[in-house]
This record gives structure tokens, C-alpha cells and sequence, in this order.
């Protein structure tokens, strides 16, 4: 649930989190005392109420009130507590700005939330050679912000770019609307300094491109949390376009949105963005934006190029003579700023925009894009089994898909088929090709959903590798990997 | 060794016709404990530490294109599958792969066809990496047996993937230490329908480096940065960059960095289209340090406003001869192959920067000898050799190839 219009506190839900250890809550005085000892008396939070704040993430119809939570203000702090924990047999959850809508930063009762948003400060910009040094707590917006005043910026956008930090772009391998052309996280990082659980500081990459040995950055990226803690972080910074202007095109089928989406890129053309809207998301997008999308349409999609004037006019210009040839009900081309803000709000609101209307679960799996059509006909077939809406809206060039399933949290029962839909939805997009998460990653969200994408061999290969860095499990160990049967050293 | 009866050894090559074959050979290699190298075409053999195998393991068989979607910007293909067959089938389409795979057969002197499970063992990437990125960011997806015989796969067929441990990444330059792979996905680009090269004559290389990163800080999207010193192919130096996309844009942007780089000089504009591609192709193999073939060659990567400052350091070492690429932040290196063929004051040379040697060339005694890849920090080296362990637990594929004990 995301943006829920009212908490239930009795919310009963089915991903389990494994019991609590006895001993440690037992020892949690001690626990406090000798992490009291390592950090200033301020980074270090035990209060009930102020734990509380921690409890959940994104993913809020999940909440454990952690054991503590540390603040710390430098590598050598977070050092100073996984070695202790390490010692003291103590879990530890990382968390950035808890925005993860997978449930990636949920603590666990008798675990030490480990808080990095102390640490965001930019530590080293160069220009010339297009990098940027930060702490890993800072935002993914903050990143851009210092470097803009030259024309540069940090290339993955996740919508949650403003609060979230790059610490957990990290963790989660994040994306955003602009990946087709820029990549994701993995593809701009160059480097990371990463605290492994017994303390030891480990400087992997650096400013320049790619490993001299195994590509242990792209290990960790993606890896949620569970291979170290990433304090300081380099990032290759782009410079800007000259502009940017966006089409927008409506079309009577799926089918044909589709087939249009494919000519383009069959064409040669790279889109910088290229999204997707179903029906019921135009209407709701459309009643709270007021952007102009045509409203009897089954299918929007908003195409972005970029450049200077006379190159967005020549690629808008090939973009709509393909167009065409798909019979459009509806195409226009952005003539002003305030026009193509207007297209764009439609789309950034949506999350919200639907959160006003009913709570939702948002979607996260990718499909080939050539499959399109069918997974939108199941996907509604499916929420209708369980007398559910859904409305759907998919970055189409490079098939992530955000089903929003909407369902209402004051109606006993409906979260747990929502919960039971999105699985559907999500194992149907790995039967069609695809996988459970784009972008969002798995936390606990669909945790227990991983053996429908990867076999028992798949899945030990890489518990095995996650046993490297920490052979006790005690890092965000109720994460990613399905309770039973792993492997632990 | 107990073989599958499909199986055909000859001088212990084993060449395995499918993927299950090849996990059962596997299998039987690791109970025995014995040590096998593996093969593709052949190409970059002649890299890393000589590895002391008593079988080699072949791709050859496993070949085939296994998906092939444009319109997705996909392809997939076992890792014996010639990486010719691919650029063709790419090239009938209008596509390529994006990262301008090299081949290495010149600079190294040898023979065979690059297979794509080479290319991604090796991660190699030509001059398009500095704007599409490596090979390891357009593979996203990987089978692979490891050390116990198991298929693994991990990634898929989709672009955007973060179900679980990348290990599509940690395959990417492995150098066929951590299995077997057999079959590769990669994402794929749209070829440009034009391209343009620009040559600025007559800089020295700290000049021309900052001309490249002038360049590749304007919005006007490099696919080609190099700077090739006087001598290389020319008898002045050549600072070149490279500009692709459709026709109109490419005009645009070559006039605005004409512009740009005034400063430096005039930019011309190559006119012959073959001559600009036979360029871009002797840059991305390295075509210009081939000869002589007894000189070893080094291939370093740092900060790119570092690398003439980094060959300053070192350009005393005997019969130095250099060129940048990628804006100057990959430097080769040729050098005479005596000692350690300069090891210890390149690697100085690169510490305060921040970067990677590795010696790409050099006869097979000095390779074993020295570490032809860059030395990792005693941290690091511990999760290597955890990863070695938890994906080849007896230690049997290419033992050394990379480091000692991985």
C-alpha cells in the first residue's frame, strides 16, 4: 500500500518475518550500552516513539519496531557498529530514506537499524572528467541540484528522487522514466566505499571505468543491503541537452500502442523516454493534472526526445510520420514549455493522483515488450478475478510495468487479494519472459515469490555468493531470499 | 572421468554439443579435481597468467543464436556462436551491439573466430564505452555452468532486472575463472545511419586529452574520443572524435564543436566515409601498437584528464610507444618485453590517480612471472577468492588465469 488515504492497524498480511531472537531482545539493554559507547549520545535512538519512526518504509502495510537505531556521521562510525554487531551476533538493517517500495528497508524487532541519511554531502565534483564523489546519503536529487549550475546531471531518476538516497539507488539497482537511453544505476557508478559486516572498509572501482578483477561494483549494486554497507559513492555525471520535448499519442488498442512503440525502435530512433497509459490511468491521471489527454483513447503513450531545437524538430518530425502509418486518435507535439511540463505532470502524478482515489499496490515486474498486449489483457482478467480495479502504466521501451492494483484498506480481506493479484500479475511476467522486478527490487515484497523466477541451483549459486561477505546472515537478513531452505555458512 | 558418449576428446579438448553435456563433463572434472581451461575461438589465449590445465573445455559446439528480437533490442546466443554471426545478423537489421567489441587477433597475433562468450568473459570494450557503455552493461543475462556442475542462469532477456544478485556482472570479465558460460544476452543499439570524424593536428597529449574532454563535456554526445600521438599512423598527432546519429543532428553537432573547440585548432571534418570507420577500427584494436609483435602491451585505465600524466611518468621505459582512447582515461602502452616490462612504474605511476594495468601482451614467461592483472587490496582479494570458492569450490576452471589462487 503506498499513500494510503488511512492506516489500519491491525492490518494482517502474508509475508512472514522470522521470529524475533529471544536472546538478543533479551540482551537489548546491553546491546544499546555498547552502542552507546561507539557513536555520539545523539546518533543513537532507543525511545519507543522515536524507533517508531523507523518501522516500516514504502511498503507500509509491513512495520517492525527495530531494536535500535544508529545514525552515524562517518565510515569509521558505521565500521565501529557492524564490527560490533558483527561481534554481538546482532542483525542490522541499513536504510537510506526508506522509500523502498519493496519493503527493502523494514527492520526486524530484534535488529539495529543502521541510518546513513547523516552522511550526504558532496565530497568532490569534477567536471572535466565528469564524475561526482558523495556521501551515500545524500539524495539522488541533491545530486543533480550541485552539479547543475555547470549543465550536468545524475542520469537514473527514480520518481522517488527527491527523498530517496544513493545508498539506496545502490542497494536497489534503481531506474527511472529515462533508463532507455541512460541505464540504470549499475550503468553509472564507478565506484563505492563499503563497510562489510566484521567492520572491514572496502574500496571497490573508483573514477575511473571498469575493474581491474571481478566486477564486485556490479555485485553489489542490486544487492539490497545484504553485502555491505555503502558509505561514499562515485557517479559518472552527464552533461545536459540542450532541450528536451515530448509527443503524445492516444490509440484505440493496446495492440496497436504496441506495434507503434516497436516501429520507432525498429526505426533506429532511442527515445530518452518513452511511457505508456492505459485506460483507467488516463482518466485518473487526466482528472488530477488537467494535461489534455484525449480521454477516449485505450492507450497513451508520451514519447520524449532531446537535443537542440532544429534536432528535436527533425526526430519528432520521424517519430510522427511512423506514428501516422497507426492510424493515432489522438497526436500532438509539444510546442511550449508550459505544454510539455503540462504532459509531463499528467505522468509523474500518477502515483499520487491514484493514491486519491483508492490505496494501491504498485507493480514492479518487466516483460518483453512484445507481449505486451497479452500481459494487459491477463492482468485485468486476473484483478477482475479477485474484484479488483488495476490501471497500468509501463516505461514501454524497455518493458518495466507498474500495475497499480487498487483495492481499499477499511475493507477486511481486499489487501490480502491485492497482495494475492500482484503475485499473479507477477508470476505471469516471468512466464511471458520477463522478471518480478524492474526496478523496485525484491525486499520482502516478493521475497517468497523468487523461486518462480530462479531454480533451487540459481538461487544457492547465489546465496553462496551473498555468504562471502556475510557468512551469519545478520545483514538485512530478512530480505530477498525465501525463509526456508538457505544456505548458511 | 566418466563422459557422455556424444562427447569427442581429442588431445584432452573436450567439446561438449550441449549445455548439459557440458555440465556433466564439468561435474566429472571437479570429483577428479582437474584443472581445465577454457576455450572460444582462441583470440586472447595469449592473455593473463598461463594457466596449467589438463583439459581444455571447448564452446565450439555450443553454438546458435537462441533469440534474436529487434524491436525488444535483444539477442541471445550459446557462447561458441561466432561473434561475426552476430554483428551480420545485428548488421541485416540495422543494429549492433553497443559497446564496438574489438578484435584482438592483430595486437595479440592470433587466429580464430571471437566467439561471444569470449567477448563477454573478457568484458572488452572499444571506443562506444565512454557513451554506451562496457560489454558487462549490455549483457543482461548469462547461463553458465559452475565449478560443481550446475547450470546457473541469472538475468533474463529484459533490460531492466534487479531480481536478485547480479551475476551477469561478475561473469563480465572473469576470464572463464568463476565456469563455463554457455549461452549470453545482451542488450543491442540501433546502428547510426551517419557518422562523422573530427581531427584536430599538432597537440601534444595533455592538450589534446583536454580537447577530447571539452568534447565529451558539451551536449553533443561523443561515441569517440582518442588521442594518437605523432608517429601512429600519421606524422603529426591526431586528436579525433567521433560523432554519430542521424544525418541532420550529426551536422549540428559537428558544426557546435567546431566551434567548441576552436581553441584548439581547426577541427576537419573527415570526408571519406571509409577512411573515418578503417579509423575508428585500428583505435578500438589497437591496430597501431601491433608491430612489433615481440614488444609487450600494456592496457591501463584511469582518470581521463590523468592519462598523459601517467604516460609522463613512464614514457622513459624502453621504446614507449602510446595512444589514449576514451578521452584519454584508457592508455595503451607498448613497451619493450625485458624485466618486468615497466609493471612496477606503471602501476606507481597510476596509484595516485586511481586505476588499473594490466599487461595485455607479453611472452608467456613474463606473464608468469609477473601480474599481468593489476594486484587487488588485501580486502578485495579476500572476497575474490570467496567468490572463486563459492561458485568453483575445487578450484578447477583457468586456476591463475586472473590471480594466483583464483
Amino acid at each position: 500500500m503506498v499513500l494510503s488515504r488511512a492506516r489500519r492497524e491491525d492490518a494482517v498480511t502474508t509475508i512472514a518475518f522470522p521470529a524475533p531472537d529471544a536472546a538478543v531482545l533479551g540482551r537489548r539493554e546491553a546491546i544499546i550500552a555498547g552502542l552507546a559507547r561507539l557513536l555520539p549520545a545523539e546518533a543513537v535512538i532507543t525511545s519507543e516513539d522515536e524507533r517508531r519512526a523507523f518501522e516500516t518504509d514504502a511498503l507500509t502495510a509491513y512495520r517492525q519496531v527495530p531494536l535500535a537505531v544508529v545514525l552515524p556521521s562517518t565510515t569509521e562510525e558505521v565500521a565501529a557498529v557492524l564490527r560490533f554487531c558483527h561481534a554481538e551476533g546482532v542483525k542490522v538493517v541499513p536504510r537510506g530514506a526508506g522509500t523502498s517500495l519493496a519493503g527493502g528497508a523494514i527492520p526486524q524487532e530484534d535488529a539495529v537499524v543502521l541510518g546513513i541519511a547523516k552522511m550526504n554531502r558532496v565530497l568532490d565534483i569534477d567536471f572535466v572528467n565528469r564524475t561526482a564523489r558523495v556521501q551515500a546519503g545524500i539524495t539522488n536529487l541533491a545530486i543533480s541540484q550541485a552539479v547543475a549550475h555547470e549543465g550536468f546531471f545524475y542520469a537514473p531518476d527514480p520518481s522517488s528522487q527527491l527523498a530517496c538516497t544513493i545508498a539506496g539507488n545502490i542497494a536497489m539497482n534503481s531506474g527511472g522514466a529515462h533508463c532507455l537511453k541512460y541505464g540504470v544505476t549499475t550503468n553509472n557508478l564507478l565506484g563505492v566505499t563499503m563497510v562489510l559486516l566484521d567492520g572491514t572498509v572496502v574500496e571497490i572501482g573508483g573514477a575511473h571505468l571498469d575493474a581491474p578483477g571481478y566486477d564486485m561494483l556490479g555485485l553489489v549494486c542490486g544487492s539490497e543491503g545484504q553485502l555491505g554497507v555503502i558509505t561514499e559513492a562515485t557517479v559518472r555525471i552527464l552533461r545536459q541537452a540542450e532541450g528536451a520535448r515530448p509527443a503524445l499519442m492516444g490509440f484505440d488498442s493496446v495492440e496497436t500502442a504496441g506495434a507503434c512503440v516497436a516501429a520507432i525502435i525498429g526505426a533506429g530512433i532511442i527515445p530518452v523516454a518513452l511511457e505508456f497509459m492505459d485506460r483507467p490511468a488516463i482518466k485518473v491521471c487526466e482528472a488530477f493534472a488537467h494535461a489534455g489527454y484525449p480521454l477516449d483513447v485505450e492507450a497513451l503513450l508520451i514519447i520524449e526526445v532531446e537535443g537542440s531545437e532544429a534536432e528535436i524538430e527533425d526526430a519528432l518530425k520521424r517519430i510522427v510520420a511512423i506514428a501516422e502509418r497507426f492510424s493515432p486518435k489522438a497526436l500532438r507535439v509539444s510546442r511550449s514549455e508550459a505544454e510539455s511540463a503540462a504532459i509531463w505532470k499528467g505522468r509523474k502524478s500518477a502515483f499520487g493522483a491514484m493514491g486519491r482515489i483508492a490505496d494501491y499496490l504498485c507493480m514492479d515486474g518487466t516483460i518483453p515488450t512484445g507481449q505486451l498486449p497479452h500481459v494487459l489483457k491477463r492482468i485485468s482478467e486476473i484483478c477482475t478475478g479477485y474484484g479488483l480495479g488495476v490501471a497500468n502504466i509501463f516505461h514501454a521501451g524497455d518493458g518495466n510495468l507498474h500495475p497499480l492494483v487498487l483495492y481499499d484498506i477499511n475493507k477486511p480481506g481486499e489487501l490480502e487479494k491485492a497482495e494475492a493479484a500482484g503475485a499473479d500479475i507477477l508470476k505471469l511476467c516471468v512466464e511471458v519472459g520477463g522478471c518480478l522486478t524492474g526496478e523496485h527490487g525484491v525486499g520482502i515484497e516478493k521475497r517468497d515469490l523468487m523461486r518462480h523466477q530462479y531454480s533451487e541451483v540459481d538461487l544457492v549459486q547465489q546465496m553462496r555468493i551473498r555468504g562471502v561477505f556475510d557468512p551469519a546472515w545478520l545483514l538485512n537478513p530478512a530480505k530477498v531470499f525465501p525463509l526456508d531452505g538457505r544456505v548458511v555458512q | 572421468m566418466t563422459l557422455p558418449r556424444s562427447a569427442t576428446i581429442s588431445d584432452t579438448v573436450l567439446t561438449p554439443e550441449n549445455e548439459q553435456e557440458a555440465a556433466a563433463l564439468v561435474a566429472a572434472c571437479a570429483a577428479a579435481a582437474r584443472p581445465l581451461a577454457i576455450r572460444g575461438g582462441g583470440t586472447k589465449a595469449a592473455v593473463g597468467r598461463p594457466v596449467n590445465a589438463e583439459a581444455t573445455l571447448s564452446t565450439k559446439a555450443l553454438t546458435g543464436i537462441t533469440l534474436y528480437e529487434p524491436a525488444e533490442l535483444v539477442i541471445a546466443a550459446r557462447a561458441g556462436t561466432p561473434l561475426a554471426e552476430i554483428e551480420r545478423t545485428l548488421a541485416e537489421r540495422g543494429q549492433m551491439l553497443p559497446f564496438e567489441p574489438a578484435d584482438a587477433r592483430a595486437l595479440l597475433g592470433s587466429e580464430g573466430e571471437a566467439t561471444v562468450g569470449g567477448l563477454a568473459a573478457t568484458n572488452l570494450s572499444g571506443p562506444r564505452r565512454i557513451m554506451a557503455g562496457a560489454c558487462r552493461d549490455a549483457m543482461i543475462g548469462v547461463r553458465f555452468v559452475n565449478g560443481r556442475g550446475e547450470v546457473v542462469k541469472s538475468g533474463g532477456r529484459v533490460m531492466k532486472n534487479v531480481t536478485g544478485l547480479d551475476l551477469v556482472k561478475l561473469a563480465a570479465g572473469s576470464w572463464g575463472t568463476l565456469g563455463l558460460l554457455t549461452e549470453v544476452t545482451f542488450k543491442v543499439q540501433p546502428k547510426a545511419e551517419r557518422l562523422a570524424t573530427l581531427v584536430i593536428e599538432g597537440l601534444d597529449d595533455a592538450r589534446g586529452v583536454e580537447a577530447l574532454n571539452a568534447a565529451l563535456g558539451s551536449p553533443f554526445e561523443i561515441t569517440g574520443a582518442a588521442h594518437l600521438p605523432a608517429g601512429l599512423g600519421g606524422e603529426r598527432a591526431r586528436t579525433v572524435l567521433r560523432i554519430e546519429g542521424f544525418s541532420p543532428s550529426v551536422d549540428y553537432r559537428v558544426g557546435e564543436l567546431r566551434h567548441l573547440l576552436a581553441p584548439y585548432g581547426p577541427a576537419e571534418r573527415i570526408v571519406d566515409a571509409g577512411e573515418a570507420r578503417r579509423l575508428w577500427q585500428d583505435v578500438r584494436d589497437v591496430r597501431f601498437l601491433a608491430e612489433p609483435q615481440a614488444h609487450a602491451v600494456w592496457r591501463l585505465s584511469t582518470v581521463p584528464t590523468a592519462g598523459p600524466r601517467v604516460v609522463a611518468a613512464v614514457a622513459g621505459l624502453a621504446e614507449a610507444r602510446f595512444f589514449y582512447d576514451w578521452g584519454g582515461g584508457l592508455v595503451w602502452l607498448s613497451v619493450r618485453a625485458e624485466g618486468d616490462c615497466g609493471a612496477t612504474m606503471i602501476r606507481e605511476a597510476l596509484a595516485p590517480h586511481g586505476g588499473h594495468a594490466t599487461l595485455w601482451r607479453a611472452p608467456a614467461d613474463i606473464r608468469a612471472a609477473l601480474q599481468p592483472f593489476q594486484p587487488l587490496a588485501a580486502p578485495l582479494m579476500r572476497l575474490s577468492e570467496g567468490v572463486k570458492r563459492a561458485v568453483d569450490p575445487a578450484g578447477i576452471f583457468e586456476p591463475g588465469r586472473m590471480y594466483a589462487g583464483i
